[in-house]
């Protein structure tokens, strides 16, 4: 079996897995309640996130994956 | 013939059974981002940099689908690192960006285009940029694609005929994930390429105990992984711990360890408190005093074995609220950072570099 084949069956049982094997959507949008509230938010404030990403990524060799787009600049 | 005929088939199967997990998304529809303003001054000082100044955003909806966003953040900087102490003048100089983007929200679906331009006396760098995000599974999972162009002008003080640039490019994939009705996650990716001049032309290097040019590569290829979970933890409190991973073909790899804590007091207070845990190896061709004439070679601290520990904490107040109508915030931020390098000597005392970083923000936020 070539490789390329075998990963197109490892997709397709994947798919078959989340799409047709009885599995639902187990928190229910009347469950959220929750999960709104102010502290429950990964993003809270754009300003105040941009400048600690700034000051984070003109000092550190690594970058990206935090969810705040940063501005590019040549501040190092 | 058959074999690709198989292949069709089986492709076909798979189109089904995805559209069949798209489609199980029902009617619920992605709100659009509330209206929003934020006016923020920010504050950073260490390592003989200061960096401060004020920045504000406006965000309003033009109609039940669309919002416009726009922001301007200035940085007035004042440098005496070491790296300008030891080998140049100090100096002073400002930085401002200028944004604006725009969200478009269709169903379970939200499109948000975006644009930058950070200007300095000597340097410019524009971003443009699109990012996409998918409701599915009944909006228990949100799975977001994006995608950022930069393009730079590199310029030097006093050297009208020094010009250089640098082109970078952002792909981002994440998914977010409600594990149950009190938690949540997260998966980020993203992949990162840069060419062009990617070194400063200040930076001096040192080569046998003199003082050379640093020599950088002009490609640079990063990706990093981000792992996040969030749960409430039942009094009106929640705890947020996250992980990422950097790796990048300059042989740099990077841990960033992150927990924080939040919690209500009152009907007006949010307090939080965090912890940020940062290491990382340095570039390959990072010497603190090369021993040999390489290619390239750079004494860059960004580029250097070190890690940083911070510690932080925030306070929210509402200061005014009409449920449904308005919400006005202020804030305050404090966050304490300690760097600490294994391989850059600070070259006034022969002694390994360390030094402390004070981040202070305090800003007004009002939804409506």
């Amino acid at each position: 079996m070539s490789a390329r084949r075998g990963t197109l069956i490892g997709i397709v049982m994947l798919a078959a897995w989340l799409g047709g094997c009885s599995i639902q959507p187990w928190v229910k949008p009347y469950e959220r309640e929750r999960l709104a509230d102010e502290m429950m938010k990964f993003s809270r404030d754009t300003l105040a996130e941009r400048h600690i990403e700034h000051t984070r990524e003109v000092r550190e060799g690594a970058r990206g994956a935090t969810g705040v787009q940063g501005g590019g600049c040549g501040c190092n | 013939m058959a074999a690709i005929s198989t292949s069709n088939r089986l492709w076909s199967r798979l189109a089904a059974l995805l559209g069949g997990v798209l489609a199980a998304t029902g009617a619920r529809a992605l709100d659009l981002p509330k209206d929003r303003g934020e006016a923020l001054v920010h504050s950073y000082s260490g390592g003989g940099v200061t960096a401060n100044g004020p920045a504000v955003l406006v965000r309003k909806s033009v109609s039940d689908q669309v919002s416009l966003v726009a922001s301007y953040y200035l940085d007035s900087v004042s440098n005496a690192s070491i790296d300008v102490v030891t080998t140049a003048s100090p100096y002073r100089e400002q930085r401002s960006e200028y944004a604006v983007g725009v969200d478009y929200v269709y169903r379970d679906s939200q499109v948000s285009l975006a644009a930058s331009t950070s200007r300095e006396p000597d340097y410019i760098a524009n971003r443009v940029g699109i990012d996409v995000i998918q409701e599915v599974f009944g909006g228990m999972t949100s799975v977001s694609l994006g995608f950022t162009r930069g393009a730079d002008d590199v310029g030097k003080h006093n050297a009208p005929e020094f010009s250089e640039t640098a082109t970078h490019w952002l792909y981002r994939v994440g998914l977010t994930q409600i594990l149950t009705p009190r938690w949540i996650a997260s998966v980020n990716g993203e992949a990162l390429a840069d060419a062009g001049y990617l070194g400063s032309p200040y930076r001096v290097a040192q080569v046998f105990g003199a003082a050379v040019p640093e020599r950088m590569p002009s490609t640079r290829s990063g990706r990093a992984l981000n792992l996040r979970v969030l749960g409430d933890l039942g009094s009106r409190d929640s705890l947020r711990a996250e992980y990422r991973y950097y790796w990048d073909n300059w042989d740099i790899k990077a841990h960033t360890f992150e927990i924080g804590y939040r919690r209500h007091v009152g009907e007006d207070w949010l307090g939080e408190v965090g912890l940020r845990y940062y290491s990382q190896s340095a570039a390959l061709f990072y010497s603190d005093n090369a021993q040999a004439e390489t290619l390239y070679v750079t004494r860059n601290r960004q580029l250097s074995t070190f890690n940083n520990a911070g510690i932080g904490a925030k306070l929210a107040y509402t200061v005014s609220k009409v449920p449904g109508q308005y919400d006005f915030k202020i804030n305050g931020a404090y966050e304490f950072v300690r760097f600490k390098y294994s391989d850059f000597t600070d070259i006034r005392t022969g002694n390994l570099y360390a030094y402390n970083a004070n981040l202070l923000q305090l800003y007004a936020s009002v939804t409506f």
